[in-house]
């Protein structure tokens, strides 16, 4: 039976593997130059970027508002506030991130945060962005705040701004491996504690996890 | 609502009558857990002093196959999360991939869209209804609720197929038209299920034991709520008038009057009756919308592959149990780089130990029924 499920499983390996790498491989390199591909190259060849200049439609404008001007003169560069479809975000440099989420909060009145989540892009310097959705009740507005951090980098965790990061921020760490300094209880929160790396990297296969444990438990090959 | 909330969350040392602390474990195998949670209750006698959840015995890794998986392909995975409200899930998500498109389904997908939402709304709170009552002892409203949800249900079968994990919508609009006879079903099933809601409150809204398992148990204030991030009916029932579908209406939920009901006291009972109001708007809005149906096409202009231009998105609707959002990284590829499901349940979760604190083992088992959670979203 073993044998028999071996032998259909060689093919399938490689296939998700491209697929696999598709994600992960290409994307994170590619991202920023599909965003300034186009502008660059359309005078020079409309005919041959066809595919590059599709998703020109919209791209991310600076975002002018009250709010940002006031603050923008204070921390200057280390606050870049944009809007793409009329979601605005500011993109924040790492070391502003505990002053600027908290003036935020008790100056412009975020008073909830809604969701704290990162992103991974394993060929950039800065591997990750961690993005906190905010929401003011009495503004009606959302906004997101966006910054890049290093592997292994530590960011201040917002839990005595808003008691709700709690467990947004222990689920960041059990999926990212991204540490909270100040974090009240940082242990994984959906998986067993017990468990191996960080599934939502990109460089976390979605078989191995799998394999590892067919073989440890099973004492066969997996079939996947 | 500028009152800050002042949060205490640390454990007294001191116990009654220098009794010994006890910490116990309530599930993941229990009835009254509504899934796979468990939380580990430490107590003095039968007074809670704290509570740990221990949540992701139901973790499934949806967003890392999201990633694997094209936009088409993981639609029918958000049904997945959220099982008792399958086209809330739907409809957040096509809707925010058609916002990432810059999409916009026609307004006949549109109606389609929010009578179906909307039905679910109420099933999805007869089911919390039920178990509820269940839960605190109340056996018959159970028999009640299942069977007028039925009702509901037959017309998702009708419509797509499938009466829970519906896959109803496509990005860019519904795939299938409605069926002949849809909107009789609908307008059928309004005047059926009117006297029924009655029926419901007379069983519970005056009963004396009711009242006293309810009112009073489970307090959260409306400036605890905003801190902890707990939307939905939770949020209303503590005095803060707020819902997505007003506060930044998404479908075409500002063509249609309805009234966002709230409580005052924050306590089980009354997000009861809240979640007994939402009932009676979402059929006034299913009134509305299956009389005002417009003809027309039902998908938008989307291409056969979808694959979204280069950007990020966050969309969030308000689904049954509270604010339900969706951020969505592309890459510009046919792939999802990155999908964030901000699921309502799980957030508001984390209200349980604020609510427990002090109260007695039997009102946990209340406080997590009227939170109305849902373990497939929790853990995702």
């Amino acid at each position: 039976m073993a044998e028999e499920v071996k032998s259909p499983a060689p093919p399938p390996p490689p296939q998700p593997q491209p697929a696999k790498t598709g994600p992960s491989g290409g994307p994170e390199g590619e991202q920023k130059p599909t965003a300034e591909k186009p502008v660059a190259a359309k005078p020079a060849a409309p005919a041959k970027p066809a595919a590059p200049a599709k998703p020109t439609g919209p791209v991310p404008v600076p975002w002018t508002s009250p709010m940002v001007e006031k603050h923008r003169s204070q921390y200057g560069s280390g606050l870049d506030p944009q809007t793409y479809l009329g979601q605005n975000y500011l993109t924040v440099d790492r070391s502003l991130i505990p002053d600027i989420l908290r003036l935020l909060r008790d100056e412009e009145q975020f008073d909830y945060c809604v969701d704290i989540t990162a992103a991974h892009y394993p060929k950039r310097e800065k591997q990750f962005d961690v993005i906190w959705i905010l929401y003011s009740f009495p503004r009606n507005e959302r906004v997101r705040v966006k910054t890049q951090i290093a592997d292994g980098a530590s960011i201040q965790s917002s839990v005595s701004i808003w008691p709700t990061a709690n467990w947004l921020e222990r689920e960041v760490y059990d999926m990212f491996g991204i540490k909270f300094d100040g974090h009240p209880d940082l242990k994984r929160i959906l998986l067993p504690d017990g468990w191996k790396g960080f599934p939502l990297r990109k460089d976390y296969g979605i078989l191995q996890q799998d394999k590892e444990w067919v073989q440890i438990n099973l004492g066969i090959e997996s079939g996947q | 609502m500028n009152d800050r909330s002042h949060l205490d969350l640390e454990t007294p040392d001191k116990t009654y009558l220098d009794s010994n602390e006890l910490v116990i474990n309530m599930g993941p195998q229990h009835p009254a857990t509504h899934g796979v949670l468990r939380v580990i209750l430490k107590l003095d006698g039968e007074k809670v002093l704290g509570t740990e959840c221990v949540i992701g015995y139901l973790h499934r890794g949806v967003e890392k196959i999201a990633e694997n998986r094209t936009y088409t392909m993981f639609n029918p995975y958000v049904d997945r999360m959220d099982y008792c409200a399958a086209v809330s899930n739907g409809l957040g998500y096509c809707e925010a991939v058609e916002k990432l498109m810059n999409v916009e389904a026609p307004p006949r997908a549109q109606y389609i869209r929010v009578i179906l939402t909307e039905l679910q709304r109420i099933a999805s709170h007869q089911l919390w209804l039920g178990t509820h009552a269940l839960d605190i002892g109340a056996m018959t409203p159970l028999f009640y609720t299942f069977r007028d949800r039925e009702e509901i249900l037959k017309i998702f079968e009708k419509y797509c197929g499938a009466r829970l994990t519906t896959h109803a919508f496509r990005i860019g609009g519904c795939q299938y038209e409605t069926y002949a006879g849809f909107e009789k079903d609908v307008k059928n099933f309004l005047t059926f299920f009117a006297p029924k809601i009655d029926e419901y409150e007379v069983l519970l809204t005056t009963n004396r034991i009711w009242l006293e398992r309810t009112k009073n148990v489970g307090v959260i204030s409306g400036p605890d709520c905003i801190a902890l991030g707990v939307t939905g009916p939770v949020l209303r029932a503590s005095g803060v008038k707020w819902d997505v579908r007003k506060a930044q209406p998404y479908a075409n939920y500002k063509d249609f009057d309805f009234e966002i009901p709230v409580g005052t006291n924050g306590d089980t009972y009354d997000r009861y009756l809240v979640r007994m109001m939402e009932m009676r708007q979402s059929m006034r809005i299913v009134e509305q919308a299956v009389n005002g149906i417009p003809e027309g096409p039902i998908m938008g202009k989307v291409p056969k592959v979808i694959k979204p231009p280069v950007g990020e998105i966050y969309h969030s609707i308000e689904a049954p149990k509270g604010e339900l959002g969706y951020f969505i990284v592309s890459d510009g590829s046919t792939q999802p780089y990155r999908l964030r499901v901000r699921p309502p349940s799980f957030v508001n979760l984390q209200a349980l130990d604020v609510m427990v604190r002090g109260l007695l083992v039997a009102d946990v088992v209340a406080v997590i029924g009227t939170i109305d959670i849902v373990l497939g979203e929790v853990d995702r």
